[in-house]
């Protein structure tokens, strides 16, 4: 791909023109990521391809994503575009739902070669999301911007691209359901069984009853002034409570106790009859 | 002087030569961050459906580093298809490896409903893979179970001494009497450990949202498991099913064997009574065995492999249900402590 002149405008936008927003899984940044510490020595930055489906609201969904192959100089940037079509076709066998919705690069902000770059893949796709994700913590922060780029023509001269920036959302369901503690340190010795897990549950709760109780005390004293939204949602909390009598809910929780020590037992029994048949079946001596 | 050093040398060398490396057992996995969200993605988005793909990592003494992986299409039973499959794959590596992906198959992945992954299948493609690599693993994923809360992985490999008997294809009670081998001893479970960059142990620290619940404890303090037990009891009748059809076949192998050795009896004793009826003719005795008579045969011990597998898999549901009712005992318990209070 060869140097250009298109100048690159940057600013944030007060209102956007499209009701385009971005959502971005945790694997996405996992693999951004991870591209980026196996870079080539002499490469800056890595630049990938994102791939998705875009929702019915118009919200984008970024699930998954494969870094390209790049060369980069001061005014040059080229990209494999071959392994770039190659890994879309590889990886659409596997999941034919997940189409490219644009591109990522790391590095805070956005450059000049990035222009050519997301022309190449507004080719492949109508209004391609480009993405940054700075590894270089510059700000003190990780930022993550993700930018749809606009057109600023003059009559029928096209002047510049312009990349506004859009709202990204980042799901972090999944990494929530993996836990936060086993993604988060550099190393973990073992995956929490299910008690231990179930313990740090409670645990939370419990701090989380706790905060309400002082908040509720701090408020009836006088300390902190109250808050009709937060004690509108705590009458709710009590109230979905269901109401049940004392006995029918003891009745309720003794019920689902009995059957779930039946099916303990049920278990122990198979278990039982499992290791007496292993002793009858190899034991067993011809005479 | 020379002659000296050269020798010794030549001598050391042959040793070192000769002295055959003893790999350490295969003490931990290690899988990145990445592998798991990977993992837990794909097998997500196929369930119920189930699905299979490659790990690529490192063996590193008696660790093995998972670091990266990629799923595999569902395959067809289609012939043509098996050499795309192979195509599929080769490309994956070629791509990855062009960004710096460690390219060595470790081992390969799959996704299970309700952990019940102990087939021939599992047994026969670890042989095929420990045929290439030296230490290979499988990672069993269980999506329905993850639902309650629990990351629900699990790196399983062979017990080299079930390899062993597998490549000899025989399965009868002696033999496993004399290695001592029963059930349990088929699969080893081998600990996980997760390790992340410090990239992204940064960018995770930050994301993280500040709600002090998150999305799991959901999962976890969600009382009705009912649907989950009741898929589990289903598998488990099952699966007695089968084994009580097993039990079957061998006490019908027992009944054959047993008649047959009556019957060897009562010919020998007419060979017998024969021979004295010969001898006292002053005829030649007839020989005591006659290997073309049917009834000297041997039956075949059916195999036990199959027993053994259904075994596994029963334990396993026992233990789930255990676990399950263990947690419900729990939430019980904290639902009624919270509606006495």
């Amino acid at each position: 791909m060869a140097a250009s002149e298109h100048t690159v405008l940057q600013f944030t936008p007060t209102q956007s023109s499209t009701s385009l927003s971005a959502k971005v899984h945790p694997l996405v940044i996992f693999n951004i990521c991870d591209c980026y510490v196996r870079r080539p020595d002499q490469a800056e930055r890595v630049i990938g391809t994102l791939l998705g489906s875009v929702l019915p609201d118009g919200t984008v969904d970024i699930r998954n994503s494969y870094a390209v192959p790049h060369n980069e100089s001061s005014d040059q940037v080229a990209l494999d575009i071959d392994y770039h079509h190659n890994m879309l076709l590889s990886l659409q066998k596997v999941n034919p739902k997940e189409v490219i919705v644009g591109w990522y690069s790391t590095g805070l902000g956005v450059t000049g070669g990035s222009a050519l770059i997301h022309e190449f893949y507004s080719r492949e796709v109508p209004n391609p999301i480009h993405l940054t994700v700075d590894t270089g913590f510059r700000n003190g922060e990780g930022t993550i911007k993700a930018y749809v780029s606009v057109n600023l023509s003059l009559g029928d001269r096209q002047l510049a691209a312009q990349f506004q920036e859009i709202p990204v959302d980042l799901r972090m369901v999944e990494a929530e359901r993996v836990g936060f503690d086993i993604l988060k340190t550099p190393m973990v010795d073992k995956i929490p069984s299910d008690l231990e897990g179930m313990e740090a549950s409670m645990q939370r709760l419990l701090a989380l009853i706790d905060d309400v109780y002082k908040y509720v005390d701090d408020v009836v004293e006088g300390h902190v002034a109250s808050d009709s939204s937060i004690g509108r949602f705590i009458s709710e909390t009590v109230a979905s409570l269901p109401k049940l009598s004392p006995s029918a809910f003891d009745k309720l929780v003794n019920d689902s106790l009995q059957d779930h020590l039946l099916l303990l037992y049920l278990s122990s029994i198979t278990r039982t009859q499992l290791s007496l048949a292993e002793k009858l079946n190899t034991a067993a001596q011809i005479l | 002087m020379a002659n000296n050093s050269g020798n010794t040398v030549a001598r050391s060398f042959l040793q070192v030569a000769s002295t055959e490396e003893v790999a350490p057992s295969l003490r931990v996995v290690q899988i990145e961050g990445l592998v798991i969200l990977k993992i837990i993605k794909h097998c997500k988005e196929f369930s119920p459906a189930l699905v299979t793909g490659q790990l690529l990592g490192l063996d590193v003494g008696s660790v093995l580093e998972v670091t990266n992986c990629f799923p595999f299409p569902i395959r067809e039973e289609d012939e043509e298809i098996e050499a795309d499959g192979a195509n599929y794959q080769l490309e994956m590596m070629r791509c990855l490896r062009e960004v710096n992906v460690d390219n060595n198959t470790v081992g390969w992945y799959q996704s299970t409903l309700l952990g019940s992954f102990q087939t021939v299948e599992l047994i026969e493609t670890f042989m095929n893979y420990q045929e290439n690599i030296r230490r290979c693993v499988c990672i069993i994923y269980d999506p329905s179970r993850s639902n309650q809360g629990v990351l629900a992985l699990k790196a399983l490999k062979l017990s080299d001494a079930f390899m062993e008997l597998y490549r000899s294809n025989n399965f009868t009670g002696e033999k496993l009497r004399e290695r001592n081998l029963s059930w349990v001893d088929i699969f080893e479970e081998i600990p996980i450990k997760v390790s992340n960059s410090a990239l992204i142990s940064a960018f995770m620290t930050e994301l993280e949202a500040d709600s002090p619940i998150t999305q799991c404890d959901y999962d976890r303090l969600q009382l009705s498991t009912n649907p989950f037990m009741e898929r589990n009891v289903e598998f488990l009748i099952e699966c007695m099913d089968e084994l009580s059809m097993e039990q079957q076949k061998f006490q019908f192998y027992y009944r054959n064997l047993s008649r047959q050795q009556a019957q060897q009896q009562a010919w020998l004793q007419k060979r017998r009574s024969e021979n004295m009826a010969r001898k006292a003719a002053g005829e030649d005795p007839l020989p005591e065995e006659d290997p073309s008579n049917p009834i000297f045969k041997p039956i075949p011990e059916p195999s036990r492999l199959d027993s053994f597998l259904i075994t596994n898999q029963i334990a396993n549901f026992c233990n789930q249900i255990n676990g399950v009712s263990g947690q419900s005992f729990n939430r019980l318990y904290l639902m009624k402590a919270l509606q006495d209070s």
